[in-house]
């Protein structure tokens, strides 16, 4: 495995200009998340519509380049879409990432799917799963409205 | 033992890393092993293996001494004044616990107050803060000066009527700082206050002379001193070790059991309750047996080459930033890149084999003061070489590369 598989261009330009790294306007839904074991930690605002649909997504914190280039592409992504849209694709993403060969959701576009298979290259670093996976997690809490803060150490 | 051939002992470096010799910066964390140590575990498990202290039979007798030999060695090695000062426990961590524990037993009081540092790993803060919690005790903590070094006059400004311990580190696992142990205990004592050092990074680098630093407690880590896992090692001034209470109760430790009372047993056994890690014990010796035959004035004056040279090359490498100056640094040099997150740092240079660690290395009230959240930690041994830190200085720039910098 070349360590250029796991930091793609995409990464690394979306590590070092992470898109929607800010608060939501009159955001209705969020969460915390955080990794204890290096401390990385985020916050996912979400806006959404009357009819669950994301206005805006958003999120603040400090990580590594996998973990903000992961915050950024998925707030990036979900903007527009419906709520359980947005739990379908955060399903497939983790599936993905955990064992799948590929993403099978069909509420994401080919671009899209292209956009987030960049961040497979994480599955060869196991050490680094958590880093692109915490505010996924995080985003099914903000929905979900646990008031739970995300702990990677209490995932599975 | 000529300390340029020392690889050769160490048969982890036989391996290939990402097809990449090993660079191993992680010391700090654990030590490699040198191959005589691995083969005492294996052959006193092979031939010799008893339980010790029970049994009357050949074998018993033999692991006995064996494990009571490692213990005159400890004793020699950090010139204790007796061999009965030496405890065997499964930790640094747990030595540093059963002080906190048996001391706060005996002489700490609600209100009373003891003085950590701001450099502290949390072993040597969390044990204490139990016992703020359940006896409420207070604790200060010194401050680090813009070096991160901690001074006398830092130790001195916390010092109250009330402080009764101090608990500090022989050498920072982040900044690398020596402690002036020495004059530390000497104030400390001109007022009535023990010290306790937690020593897992100062025992392994730094000359040990129990009766020189004068201090009532020291705690040691085995596995980072070249030897096995599972196993610390509690110093303390025998007066401390018969006046404390018990720590931990169970088999071996008791002298007489009755239904309505228990007398315990004298030093050692009174604080090594149950089974102890006899096999890590007997080959720890072997450790000890290394480290003297490599000669510690030798590995001092081998490391402080090799940090003084790790210093200059990083210095010069720009965007790298060198936590700490310490004016006395031994063993460790802690970095951030500006623009790139420790993790990733550590994940990059690792596919050049290189083995550092990044995050907070337990020292999050460090990092907080420091204003950050992490770091990248290279941290020497007794087997790196001047060409380890070339290749760090390498794969430092391999990674500035890919994050365009």
């Amino acid at each position: 495995m070349n360590i250029k598989e796991l930091y793609q261009e995409i990464i690394l330009e979306h590590g070092k200009n992470p898109r929607n790294l800010r608060k939501t306007d009159n955001f209705n839904k969020d969460a915390t998340g955080k990794n204890p074991l290096c401390g990385d930690n985020v916050h996912i605002y979400l806006k959404l519509d009357e009819n669950k649909k994301v206005e805006d997504a958003s999120f603040e914190g400090s990580g590594c380049a996998i973990s903000m280039a992961s915050a950024s592409i998925m707030t990036d992504l979900i903007k527009g879409k419906e709520e359980p849209e947005v739990k379908e694709i955060v399903h497939d993403f983790l599936g993905m990432i955990k064992e799948n060969p590929e993403l099978k959701s069909k509420n994401l576009e080919e671009n899209e799917k292209t956009k987030l298979m960049c961040l497979s290259g994480v599955k060869q670093y196991p050490m680094r799963v958590k880093c692109a996976t915490l505010s996924w997690h995080t985003l099914i809490s903000a929905i979900d409205n646990t008031q739970e803060e995300i702990n990677t150490e209490k995932l599975d | 033992m000529k300390i340029s051939n020392i690889k050769k002992e160490f048969p982890i470096f036989n391996n290939r890393i990402h097809n990449n010799d090993l660079v191993y910066l992680d010391s700090a964390n654990s030590s490699q092993k040198p191959q005589s140590v691995i083969d005492r575990v294996n052959e006193f498990y092979t031939n010799e293996f008893s339980n010790t202290g029970r049994s009357v039979h050949y074998l018993a007798v033999a692991a006995t001494n064996l494990y009571e030999n490692t213990r005159s060695s400890v004793k020699r090695y950090i010139n204790a004044k007796d061999k009965n000062e030496i405890v065997f426990t499964k930790g640094a961590t747990e030595a540093i616990n059963l002080v906190a524990n048996t001391f706060s037993q005996k002489y700490l009081e609600e209100g009373d107050e003891i003085i950590l540092t701001e450099l502290e790993h949390h072993s040597n803060y969390v044990p204490w803060h139990f016992l703020r919690k359940s006896k409420g005790i207070k604790i200060n903590f010194a401050e680090i000066n813009n070096d991160g070094e901690i001074t006398l006059e830092s130790i001195e400004k916390e010092i109250t009527p009330k402080t009764k311990l101090i608990a500090i580190t022989h050498l920072s696992n982040v900044t690398g700082a020596v402690l002036p142990i020495k004059e530390i205990t000497e104030l400390a004592h001109s007022k009535g206050i023990k010290v306790l050092v937690d020593g897992c990074q100062g025992a392994p680098h730094l000359k040990l002379d129990m009766q020189d630093l004068n201090c009532d407690f020291y705690a040691i880590s085995c596995h980072k001193m070249y030897g096995p896992t599972g196993l610390g090692i509690l110093y303390a001034k025998k007066k401390w070790l018969e006046e404390l209470p018990p720590y931990q109760g169970g088999g071996g430790m008791i002298k007489d059991v009755k239904k309505d009372n228990i007398s315990y047993g004298d030093l050692p056994n009174k604080y090594e309750a149950g089974t102890m890690a006899t096999a890590q014990v007997i080959a720890f010796d072997q450790s000890i047996k290394f480290l003297e035959k490599v000669g510690i004035e030798n590995i001092i004056s081998h490391e402080q080459e090799l940090i003084e040279y790790g210093q200059e090359i990083l210095r010069k490498n720009n965007s790298v930033q060198l936590i700490g100056n310490p004016k006395n640094r031994a063993a460790v040099l802690s970095f951030t890149i500006g623009g790139v997150h420790p993790h990733d740092i550590a994940t990059i240079l690792d596919e050049d084999g290189v083995a550092i660690r990044a995050g907070h290395h337990c020292c999050q009230i460090l990092h907080d003061k420091l204003g950050i959240a992490a770091s990248a930690r290279a941290s020497l041994g007794i087997y790196n070489k001047k060409d380890d830190l070339d290749q760090l200085n390498h794969s430092i720039n391999n990674c500035k590369k890919i994050f365009d910098l």
